[in-house]
């Protein structure tokens, strides 16, 4: 078996993310907001500041390090509510098709028409900003991918031997959905989902870079970067790290993406062995 | 047998609506199925024995619709029960196995889990009880080593495998009616032979009763007590297996039975062609007029050609429609 270097690259990649997150409290030198010091301010990189400080003499590499918490989490969860939304739609629409089929496909298009960046950003327009609205806005906006495919697996799915079988057996609608359809069009949806992780990662970064993201001090990708652009020709180091962390983290959940698809596509997999 | 009928199906039209047009997929269907008997529904692909069955258990898609007649199921009829009330039937009180047992078995849930879900779904059962009887169901259709094969899941098992799993599945709930839709097709012959064997003891048994549907007569008679054989959406003749083989009486049955190959005839040696039917089946959409078999039937006359003929009594026992009946 041919060794699948994307799944383990990003695998390891996405998986380093997670641990920095969730280690940040131990892997951290200082605190991200608190420790400020002007004694410091700018210092470039070295042993001591390994990814130099900003101009309030804060630890560039401790609030890389928390940052990843605002960036996972929000790419994680939004992502989540995402394939929830999607899932529920589309699966419903493709197995019972009808009027609802037709809500279901409108809604979707609707959503394909416009960029999910500013639908997100009216919505946080409204919300104000926030972790929690942040969470909201693209988790309400990015599910058109994951439905559309849902709609077509269920589609599919519907007209299968065992599901008509199922029907034959007595069980209702909700449980064929849930028994029947859903665990055979998984495969898609968790790529499809990996991939969204990774574009969520990204608009949290634009999001917080235009100044609607988490709130300063506390530090996020996005709006470091954010803050950062003033002084992108006097220190360098303050862009390039969060900039390097954002990519690092969504190249690693699209090698995953792609890893998965290629483990969990029958057709790809009968290839390869 | 006295009393209501397990089954009872009055003048049954199924309709096909392509949107422009609408025609009888199949019409004038009735029988009756006993507790416990055993009633085969024979016919070429196209005739309308599957539709019927779907028909049975509810189960007709677009564009196929019930146009008219009653279906009873102990009395009731069930074109009037509920959504749930249906469903309750369906797997409960009326099973189906399918032909091709790939298809018809989740391919990523364990066998084992698929038969324990009809005992929760039906019978109220915790998951931990109906694993229990999984094993049991399992055991009960001669799968060896049950216990281990529960946790199998459907491409891990052969083809006859399969099809007892599915039996499994559909006799779990002890259903009173078992529907088998060409349920050997997809096996091999003597994988086919064990099936049938099967099938046929646990339903005794059990006093289930069993729809046979297929294409091949030999194997009908021998399963089923009473058959009807179905042409271009008719029951055209509907007789104790026996008897169909001895004397059958409708010009189609004539001709069925005598393009069988048998066993040391000329025949079968290659001397002399088979027997057959001249001509094709029509299409659904152009049924001739009157009985629907005249283009072909040696013995038409211009009354076959006009008019419908009525289902009659035979003196032997059995129906048959045909003006010409013996």
């Amino acid at each position: 078996m041919k060794l699948r270097a994307n799944l383990i690259i990003g695998g390891a990649l996405f998986a380093l993310a997670i641990l920095v997150g969730l280690l940040a409290p131990w892997l951290a030198h200082t605190d991200p907001v608190l420790d400020a010091n002007l004694l410091n301010a700018e210092e470039p990189p070295s042993w001591t500041w390994w990814f130099g400080t900003d101009d309030q003499g804060r630890d560039i590499y401790s609030r890389v390090v928390y940052g990843a918490r605002v960036s996972l989490t929000v790419g994680i969860v939004s992502q989540l509510i995402n394939s929830v939304i999607g899932v529920a739609l589309g699966l419903s629409a493709g197995y019972w098709g009808g009027w609802w089929d037709d809500v279901v496909n409108a809604l979707t298009n609707l959503m394909l028409a416009i960029p999910s960046l500013i639908f997100a950003l009216a919505i946080m327009a409204v919300l104000g900003p926030g972790l929690t609205s942040l969470l909201i806005a693209l988790g309400l906006t990015n599910w058109s991918f994951t439905c559309r495919i849902a709609r077509a697996s269920a589609l599919s799915l519907r007209s299968q031997g065992y599901v008509q079988a199922a029907t034959v057996l007595g069980y209702g609608d909700l449980r064929i959905m849930i028994t029947q359809l859903l665990p055979n069009m998984l495969g898609p949806i968790v790529v499809i989902g990996t991939l969204g992780m990774g574009s969520a990662v990204l608009s949290e970064a634009a999001l917080s870079f235009l100044g609607l993201g988490v709130r300063p001090p506390f530090p996020s990708w996005g709006s470091m970067l954010s803050d950062a652009r003033d002084q992108i020709t006097t220190a360098p180091w303050l862009s390039v790290f969060p900039g390097l962390a954002i990519f690092l983290t969504v190249l690693g959940l699209n090698l995953l993406g792609d890893g998965l698809r290629d483990v969990l596509d029958p057709q790809s997999r009968s290839r390869r062995t | 047998m006295t009393g209501v009928p397990l089954i009872e199906v009055e003048d049954l039209r199924i309709d096909l609506d392509d949107g422009s047009r609408c025609v009888a997929a199949a019409e004038g269907i009735s029988f009756r199925i006993d507790r416990g008997e055993t009633f085969g529904l024979v016919g070429e692909s196209g005739c309308g024995k599957s539709i019927t069955a779907l028909a049975l258990i509810g189960l007709l898609r677009q564009p196929l619709s019930i146009g008219g007649g009653v279906i009873r199921f102990e009395g009731r009829e069930i074109q009037r029960l509920s959504a749930a009330g249906q469903r309750e039937l369906r797997g409960n009180r009326i099973a189906m196995i399918f032909q091709e047992p790939m298809t018809a078995l989740n391919p990523v849930s364990p066998v084992g889990r698929q038969i324990a879900e009809m005992f929760v779904l039906h019978k109220g059962k915790s998951w931990r009880e109906a694993n229990q009887l999984a094993v049991e169901a399992l055991a009960s259709v001669r799968v060896p080593a049950p216990e281990r094969r529960v946790n199998d899941y459907p491409h891990q098992l052969s083809g006859g495998m399969r099809q007892r799993a599915m039996i499994a599945i559909a006799l779990a709930c002890g259903p009173d009616l078992l529907i088998a839709d060409e349920p050997t097709t997809a096996l091999d012959v003597t994988v086919q032979a064990e099936i049938i064997e099967l099938m046929r003891n646990l339903c005794a048994e059990r006093g289930t009763a069993i729809l046979m549907i297929s294409h091949d007569l030999g194997l009908v008679a021998n399963v089923c007590r009473r058959v009807a054989v179905m042409y271009a959406g008719r029951i055209v003749e509907e007789r104790g297996s026996a008897d169909i083989f001895r004397a059958p009486s409708h010009p189609y049955t004539q001709g069925l039975v005598a393009s069988l190959p048998r066993l040391g005839s000329r025949a079968a040696l290659g001397r002399i062609r088979l027997k057959e039917i001249a001509g094709v089946v029509p299409a659904i959409t152009s049924f001739p007029d009157g009985c629907r078999f005249n283009p072909r039937c040696a013995q038409a006359t211009d009354i076959c050609r006009t008019v419908t003929p009525e289902t009659d009594l035979l003196e032997a026992g059995g129906l048959v429609r045909c003006h010409h009946h013996a």
